[in-house]
Order: structure tokens, then C-alpha cells, then sequence
């Protein structure tokens, strides 16, 4: 069943690593329970009503008053701990997914602009990109969230703001390079129009390259989410993603009820690094240096 | 040479204004520091005084000249907080954070580079493939749930380390560092390990690409001819050649763990720069918040300048052809 | 009195994805001391790798997989590494094609030159450096006191494959194996070294292999020359002879595509078609698809026939039958 399509081959190669195959699969998993938290997850974490304060920060494994199993335990507010990861899921999966697409359009729309004015205007915007990325992206962030304030979109801008850079650097890169060569100059001189060829010839051959950055992206938005969250700088408290999750367990853990936090946060690791490890093997595919 | 340098000084002090100008209109764009100065049933009098005292009232552009003047001549104003001079503020916290990350960036590297090799020459071996899925780790986990899970393991179960704080400190050149005491390590080791985490898989990476890379090349086949042996190749040939990279990435890294010590700093209690400046983010104390990100600013610059030295002292190739 | 080096039925295979790559599948031939010996044969004809695997240098997934080699009567494959180290550049050197690939970019010639001594004896700084300035000199390079501070990107390519070779030359090895040292180098600066090269291993008594793909070459150096084709040595003898009267039709093709100084705008006669994959090669002559006297007899491996001074490994020799 090997497709003789780019996309076939490149679906075939990419299942020959289990590892990569494994990680995809749980990537999926994971989107899936994230939408349908509100089937899956055995309570409404938010519903203020379904909350027993009795039941709180009680164990994995606790039978509660309402009569189910709180698997991973509850947290201060007597909320299950695994309806709150589910949910949690779905706060950092929009964020991080909106964040990577806004800074996708944005940061490859400029590099590829700075790549096809040329001169002054790409000079200018590439050393503005090359002092933002010499810059940590966290700092950045921080300064962003601080000066927005606290809601989901102004922390998806200060995340967009704090990684568009490298999108366009990426985009910019490809760009540049697809512009000399002869194809592209060959079918600037015929009467086709530029538009054409920009969308059917020159941005095709940068996307995989800005893909693996995507990917890369979206993780790093997730990780970048929940430490502001973490720091209280990210989302409001109505809306806890997993950052916050943790960031609410930390108190109790010295306390040793460790699993406030830690049951949140490995459910942030296992998606970052099935996310990581999609990206690195999407990224050695396309590699021509490491074709075998 | 002496013109290679005076350009990179202008550059350095366009970047310099650059950011100033950035910094200073991002963060006089927060909220209202009346709110943080004064109790809510101050009154209208009062506000206006405390309004006039710091210069709240006049124009951005005005502020941010008066800003402008009053940096040249190293008063970056006082803190709305603590009422003392900023810089007299952030000098006194420098050091725990200047401390906390040079042992991070030099312990990441030490290590790193080594295990990294290791990794690099014998790539398919089982010590090889442990060091990667470390590295990878380092690379994934966010920073601050590492910290949470060394606190959990090394103060809360085991109880060996403490879990927050500074410790015992004594005086270098008048100033407290903790290196000096064995209590004060005690205190250092967590949240320097947390920090430095991160930077020892970027290390270990680099340097494995680094030896792959030079292993398969002629100049190892040609030492090997020689009958050199392989310690002679790894520590005088190989190390040599993947140093230019590393010392570029050690030098950038110092500065990128300089902005993470605000996550570790605040998970460990460390009282350094990083913890200073979340905390007047939430007391939008913005004379801090600004001097500590001109401080970063000035900090990354000043790297990027040694690291340009460094190149030319490490690549021969360079220092001549900056000579001609 | 024993060869300096005696290689028998050496077979180095790569184990690649596609499948078991044979670079060098049973080649044998023996070097006297001080002898120089051309080993010559097209890219991929395994000619490299026998010179690699000599020294032990064949790097993964390549394997010495069958065959001997004895140096001073002593077999060295299976060596232990230590105790194979301790042979290479003490009694037998490489010299490699690219000499700005080959010496390190990042160190000074005298900090090589003293880790090439160090790995074979303790010597102190000022010995090391007398006796790395003395090999500079008898290479050709002028002052060569001075030269030693130098990095590599500071000298010409034909500079820097002296430094190589006096990297070689600097523990007294009996045997220096030159992997094409002069293909990478200016026509003038080739034809210098070459001289250079065989005033020196006369001087030192040093055998030497020289690997090329280039008849030429080898012709004005070499006074014994073995023909590599496929991972095997099809034919060997004294560089005249072999030259005047060549036995095995690649010989002969090879001869053929050289160009004739002596008649002028003759035109260049080459071999049709190209070397065989090493991977899954056909059972028999692998020449015989090129050949152009090949029959069904070729179908089978011919084996190396060798009377007082010569071998030839093909079924139809030439000049045997006339």
C-alpha cells in the first residue's frame, strides 16, 4: 500500500519509525479526548455546583461522595483531578494551536514580503526579526502578558508576538532561496502573474520547512503557555490550562499531595514531547543531508 | 581590528536605544502605578503630589527623555515598591543570579560537552541512546515542572536538600555569594540543576552533531593514520573543531538562562533578579521592570561582543582574515 | 627473506541497506621493502579501501571480512586496536587525496606534527620541534622554522600535502600508502612532489603504495604496478612490461583512453559501459560486459594465473595465444 504520491511516500517512511508512529498516534489521542471532554471526563470540573469541599485533595483512587472514582485524586476545591486535566487539555491545545497558527501567518507572510521586496525593506525587517529572535522568547512574553493584561487572546498575542520570528526567519530562508532559482525566474519572465506564481510555485516549496517549524511552535507555545500560567501571568482564573493546574498544586506539595501537580504535568510532558518527537521525524524526513 | 571594534560599539549603542525606546513604551503601557503607591482612600491631593513627585503626569515622549537623561548620568529612578534606587535595587540581587547561572551554563557545559562527545562516536551504543532520551527530555519538559519534580524527589520525599531559599553566604569583594559555604551549595544545587537542564541537552546536542560529524571527516582518518590514539583525537583534534559552535551557543545561552532564571527563581525561592522582576510585574513597579530588561538588553550586547572575540581567538581561519 | 607486507585473499565488505557491498573481494599481492608499487584502478574499484583496510581504518558498517595481511611477516588483521595503533605511523603512514581536508584546520603544523611523534614516543617541545622542522625541510618546504606556527589555510594546497607528507614520514615508517596525494594538486606542483616522493623513499628506503586512477602517474613512479577492477586485482607485473604489453583487456582499455603524445589529434579510445554494482555482482568476469573479446567461457570467475614476474586473472589473455 505504498502511495507512489509525494505525500504516500512520505506517509510510508514516516510509519517505518514506531517511535514517530507511536508519538503521532498519542498526539491524535490526546485531540480527541481534549474535544470531547465533556463526554469523556466524569464531572464538569467548572459547574461550581458538582463540587464537594469535602472531597477535597484526596488521593488517586478516592471513591467520592458523588459516587465515582477520582482516578488521579482531587485538588483543593474537591474537583476531579482528571476532569480537570481533560479540560486543561483543551485550554492549552487552543492556545497553543491558535498561537502557532497566527504566528504562522504572520511570520511567513513577512518573510516571504522581506524576501520579495528585497533591499532596504528586507534589510530592515530581517534585522528586526534577528534582534527579536537574540532576544529569549520568554522575556518577551512576560513583558507582553504584563502590559496586555490577563485573557486568552491578549496571552495568544504575547505568545504569537514572541514566535512569529521565527517563522519568518524560516519562511524568509526558503523564500529567498526558491527566488534564485532558474524555475522561479523562468516563470517571473513568462506572462503569468506574480500572484500565480508566488501561490502555486514559490510557497508550496518553502511550506515543509515552515511545517516543521509549526510543529516545533505549537509545543513551545504549549510549554511557554503553562509557565506564564504557572507564574500567574497567563490565563484568567476561569479558564485553567494545565499551567495553572500546576501552578495551584504547587502549595500542597510540600505538603506531599504530590499529585495536584504532578498528574497535570505529566499530561502537559507526554503531549510536548508526542508533539516534539512528530516534529523531529518530520524534520530528518525532509533533511535531504540525512537521506539514507 | 581597532574599526571592526568601533563599528560593533555603534551597533551595539543603536541596539541599545533601540530597545530602550521598545521597553519603555511596552511597560509605561501598564495599568496605573497610582493604584500600586497609594491606598485606595488616599486623597485627591495626595494623588496629585505622588502623580507630580515621579512625573507621571507629563507626556510618554517627555518621560522617556527625562528617562533618556537620567540613564546616561545611571539613575534609573526608584522603585515604586521599595522606595530605594533601582540600580542600588538590582545590583544587590545581581549576584545570587549572576551566581545560580554561571554554575548552571558552566556545570550544563562540563558535562554536556563530554557526554556529547560520547554520544557522537559511538552513536549506536546503549550509553549513547540513554544520553539522547536525557537530552530530549531536557529539551521537552518545560522547565518549571522539572523543578516541581526535583523539590518533590530531593526535598519533600528524601528530605536530602532543602527546597527553597538562599542559605549561607559570605562576602567576596563585599559582596554575599554562596558558593563560598557548603550550606550555601546545598541551597544553589536544586535550582541550579533545574536551570541547567535545559542547556545541557542543547549542549550535549551540539556536541554530538559536532563529533558525527567530525569522526567521518579526513582530518580524524589522518590523525588515525598517524597513530594517534583515540583519546589524543577526541580531547586534542575533535574538541578543537566543535569548539566554535559550542563557545557561540555558551555565550548566547548565557543570556537566554539569565531570562529562565525568572521561572527557576521563582519555583526555588532565589533571591535573585529573575524573582525581583515577577514580583513587579504584579506590583507594576516599572522602574525595576524596566532596568532589568535594559539590563538584559545590555547584558545579551556585551555577550555577543565577547563571543565575537572568542570566534576570531578559537578559528584562525578568521583572525587573519580580519587582519588584512 | 620475507615481504615488508603480505596481503592475501583480503575481502572488505559494507553492509548497506541495499544489501552487502564488496569493495575489495579477494585481492592478494606482497610489497618488497623500499619497493614503490602502483595500485591502479577507476573510482570504486575497491583500490581505497584495500589501502584502508591495510592500516585498519575501515570505518562501519565496512568489515574486514576474510584474508590476511602481514607486515614484517606478522599478521596485523585481528589485531587488537591498541596494539594496531601502536603500527600505524610507526611502520606504516597514509597520505590522503585532499590535503585541506586532511590537516586540521584549527591547529598550528607544529601542535600536528608533535601529536603525530607524541603518539609513538615522549619527546620534549624543542626536540619535537627540531625534528618536525627537520622533515619540513627534506619535503621541499622552505624555511621551514618559521613555517612550523602556521595554520593550514595559510600555506597552498601543494604546501599543505607536504606537511602531510612529512606528517607521514615523521616516525620512519617502512611503508607509506599515498591514496591519489597529487589528484587534488595543480599539473606543476604534481609533477614536483612526484619526483620529490621518489627521492625521498629512495632516500629512506621507504616502500610505497601509490594509489591513482592514473596510469601516467604511476608509470613515471612505480616500477611494479597491480590493475584493481571490481574489488579484485586482475592484473600485476613491472610497470614496463605491464605498459608494453598488457594481458588483460581493462588493462588494455585503459592504456587506450590514455592520451597519445606522441600522435596527436588521435582520438581517445574509451571502455563502453561502466563498472558493476559491488552489490549482488554477476558470477563471472566481472569485466566481461565491457569486454570486447568476452565469450560464453567468461560466464564463470577467472582465477590470477601468474608465471615468473606476472598475473593476469582472465580466461583469454592477451598475446597468450599468439
Amino acid at each position: 500500500m505504498t502511495g507512489t504520491s509525494p505525500l504516500g511516500r512520505f506517509w510510508s517512511e514516516f510509519r517505518e519509525n514506531g517511535v514517530a508512529f507511536a508519538a503521532l498516534c498519542m498526539v491524535l489521542a490526546i485531540v480527541g479526548v481534549a474535544i470531547f471532554a465533556p463526554i469523556v471526563a466524569p464531572q464538569d470540573p467548572y459547574d461550581l455546583a458538582t463540587l464537594v469541599l469535602a472531597d477535597a485533595r484526596r488521593p488517586p483512587g478516592f471513591l467520592g461522595t458523588k459516587g465515582f472514582v477520582h482516578w488521579l485524586g482531587t485538588d483543593a476545591q474537591g474537583r476531579d483531578l482528571l476532569s480537570a486535566i481533560l479540560y486543561g487539555l483543551r485550554v492549552s491545545l487552543q492556545v497553543g494551536l491558535a498561537a502557532g497558527t497566527f504566528a504562522f501567518v504572520v511570520g511567513a507572510s513577512l518573510g516571504a514580503i522581506a524576501a520579495f521586496a528585497g533591499g532596504r525593506v528586507e534589510m530592515l525587517i530581517m534585522r528586526f526579526i534577528d534582534l527579536q529572535l537574540s532576544f529569549p522568547a520568554i522575556l518577551l512574553a512576560l513583558v507582553l502578558v504584563a502590559v496586555l493584561g490577563p485573557g486568552k487572546w491578549q496571552l495568544i498575542a504575547a505568545l504569537v508576538t514572541a514566535q512569529y520570528a521565527y517563522f519568518a526567519r524560516t519562511a524568509h530562508g526558503a523564500a529567498s532561496a526558491e527566488r534564485s532559482k532558474d524555475y522561479v525566474v523562468a516563470a517571473l519572465s513568462t506572462p503569468l502573474s506574480a500572484k500565480r506564481v508566488v501561490f502555486r510555485h514559490i510557497l508550496p516549496n518553502c511550506l515543509p520547512p515552515l511545517i516543521v517549524v509549526a510543529t516545533v511552535q505549537v509545543a513551545n507555545s504549549i510549554a511557554l503557555e503553562a509557565t506564564l500560567s504557572f507564574l500567574g501571568l497567563g490565563l484568567p482564573v476561569t479558564e485553567p490550562s494545565l499551567g495553572m493546574l500546576i501552578a495551584n498544586g504547587f502549595q500542597y506539595m510540600l505538603s506531599g499531595r504530590y499529585w495536584i501537580s504532578i498528574y497535570p504535568g505529566v499530561a502537559l510532558i507526554v503531549l510536548i514531547v508526542a508533539i516534539n518527537l512528530v516534529g523531529d521525524q518530520i524534520r530528518d524526513q525532509l533533511n535531504p543531508r540525512l537521506r539514507r | 581590528m581597532i574599526g571592526f571594534f568601533i563599528q560593533r560599539l555603534v551597533q551595539a549603542l543603536i541596539v541599545m536605544l533601540l530597545i530602550s525606546a521598545l521597553v519603555f513604551a511596552g511597560v509605561y503601557g501598564i495599568g496605573n502605578p497610582i493604584d500600586v503607591l497609594l491606598s485606595p482612600d488616599a486623597t485627591h491631593a495626595i494623588r496629585e503630589a505622588t502623580i507630580r513627585a515621579y512625573g507621571l503626569d507629563q507626556p510618554l515622549w517627555i518621560q522617556y527623555r527625562d528617562f533618556l537623561l537620567r540613564l546616561a548620568s545611571g539613575d534609573f529612578g526608584r522603585s515604586f515598591v521599595f522606595n530605594m534606587p533601582v540600580l542600588e535595587l538590582i545590583l544587590s540581587r545581581l549576584p545570587a543570579t549572576l551566581e545560580l547561572t554561571i554554575v548552571a551554563v558552566v556545570g550544563a557545559t562540563a558535562l554536556g560537552v563530554p557526554l556529547g562527545m560520547y554520544a557522537g562516536y559511538r552513536p549506536d551504543g546503549f550509553a549513547a541512546k540513554s544520553i539522547m532520551a536525557l537530552s530530549v527530555l531536557g529539551f521537552s519538559v518545560p522547565t518549571f515542572w522539572i523543578g516541581l519534580v526535583l523539590i518533590l524527589t530531593f526535598a519533600v520525599t528524601l528530605g536530602w536538600l532543602p527546597a527553597g531559599g538562599r542559605g549561607e553566604t559570605e562576602m567576596l569583594f563585599g559582596v554575599p555569594w554562596s558558593f563560598l559555604t557548603l550550606d550555601g551549595w546545598s541551597y544553589l544545587a536544586l535550582p541550579a540543576l533545574n536551570l541547567s537542564l535545559f542547556k545541557f541537552a542543547m549542549m550535549v546536542r551540539l556536541a554530538r552533531a559536532g563529533t558525527r560529524e567530525a569522526m567521518l571527516g579526513d582530518t580524524v582518518k589522518f590523525a588515525r593514520a598517524a597513530g594517534e590514539s583515540e583519546t589524543t583525537i577526541l580531547r586534542r583534534h575533535v574538541l578543537r573543531l566543535i569548539a566554535i559552535p559550542i563557545v557561540t551557543v555558551f555565550g548566547l545561552e548565557f543570556g537566554s538562562t539569565l531570562a529562565f532564571a525568572v521561572v527557576t527563581e521563582t519555583i526555588f525561592s532565589w533571591p535573585g533578579v529573575g524573582k525581583l522582576i515577577i514580583d513587579s510585574i504584579s506590583t507594576l513597579d516599572r522602574p525595576v521592570m524596566v532596568a532589568y530588561l535594559m539590563l538584559v538588553a545590555f547584558l545579551f550586547i556585551f555577550i555577543n561582543f565577547f563571543v565575537d572575540i572568542a570566534y576570531a581567538a578559537l578559528d584562525p581561519r578568521l583572525r587573519t582574515g580580519r587582519a588584512k | 627473506m620475507t615481504a615488508l607486507l603480505e596481503v592475501r585473499d583480503l575481502a572488505t565488505h559494507f553492509a548497506t541497506r541495499a544489501g552487502v557491498l564488496k569493495a575489495v573481494d579477494g585481492v592478494s599481492f606482497s610489497i618488497e621493502p623500499g619497493e614503490i608499487v602502483g595500485l591502479v584502478g577507476e573510482s570504486g574499484s575497491g583500490k581505497s579501501v584495500t589501502g584502508f583496510s591495510i592500516l585498519g581504518l575501515v570505518d562501519p558498517p565496512g568489515r574486514i571480512v576474510r584474508g590476511s595481511v602481514k607486515l614484517d611477516g606478522s599478521e596485523i588483521v585481528g589485531l587488537p586496536a591498541e596494539r594496531l595503533r601502536e603500527l600505524r605511523g610507526r611502520r606504516m603512514a597514509m597520505v590522503f587525496q585532499d590535503p585541506s581536508t586532511t590537516l586540521n584546520p584549527v591547529l598550528t603544523i607544529a601542535v600536528q606534527m608533535r601529536l603525530a611523534l607524541e603518539a609513538h614516543e615522549r619527546v620534549g617541545a624543542a626536540a619535537a620541534r627540531a625534528r618536525a622542522a627537520e622533515l619540513l625541510g627534506r619535503v621541499g618546504i622552505p624555511d621551514p622554522a618559521n613555517r612550523l606556527d602556521s595554520y593550514p589555510h595559510q600555506l597552498s594546497g601543494g604546501m599543505r600535502q607536504r606537511v602531510a607528507i612529512a606528517i607521514a614520514l615523521l616516525n620512519r615508517p617502512a611503508l607509506i600508502i599515498c591514496d591519489e596525494p597529487t589528484t587534488a594538486l595543480d599539473v606543476s606542483i604534481q609533477a614536483q612532489i612526484l619526483t620529490e616522493m621518489k627521492a625521498l623513499a629512495a632516500d629512506s628506503g621507504t616502500a610505497l603504495v601509490w594509489i591513482s586512477h592514473d596510469l601516467a602517474t604511476v608509470s613515471v613512479l612505480a616500477s611494479r604496478i597491480l590493475v584493481m577492477y571490481a574489488g579484485r586485482v586482475v592484473e600485476e607485473g613491472p610497470t614496463a612490461d605491464v605498459l608494453r604489453a598488457p594481458r588483460h583487456p581493462y588493462t588494455r582499455g585503459l592504456l587506450d583512453s590514455l592520451p597519445s603524445i606522441s600522435e596527436p589529434g588521435q582520438e581517445l579510445r574509451q571502455i563502453p559501459g561502466s563498472m558493476p554494482s559491488l552489490i549482488d555482482p554477476p558470477p563471472g568476469c566481472a569485466f566481461a560486459p565491457r569486454c570486447t573479446i568476452a565469450d560464453a567461457g567468461c560466464a564463470t570467475m577467472p582465477e590470477m594465473r601468474r608465471d615468473a614476474s606476472r598475473g593476469v586473472r582472465c580466461h583469454k589473455p592477451l598475446g597468450a595465444g599468439a
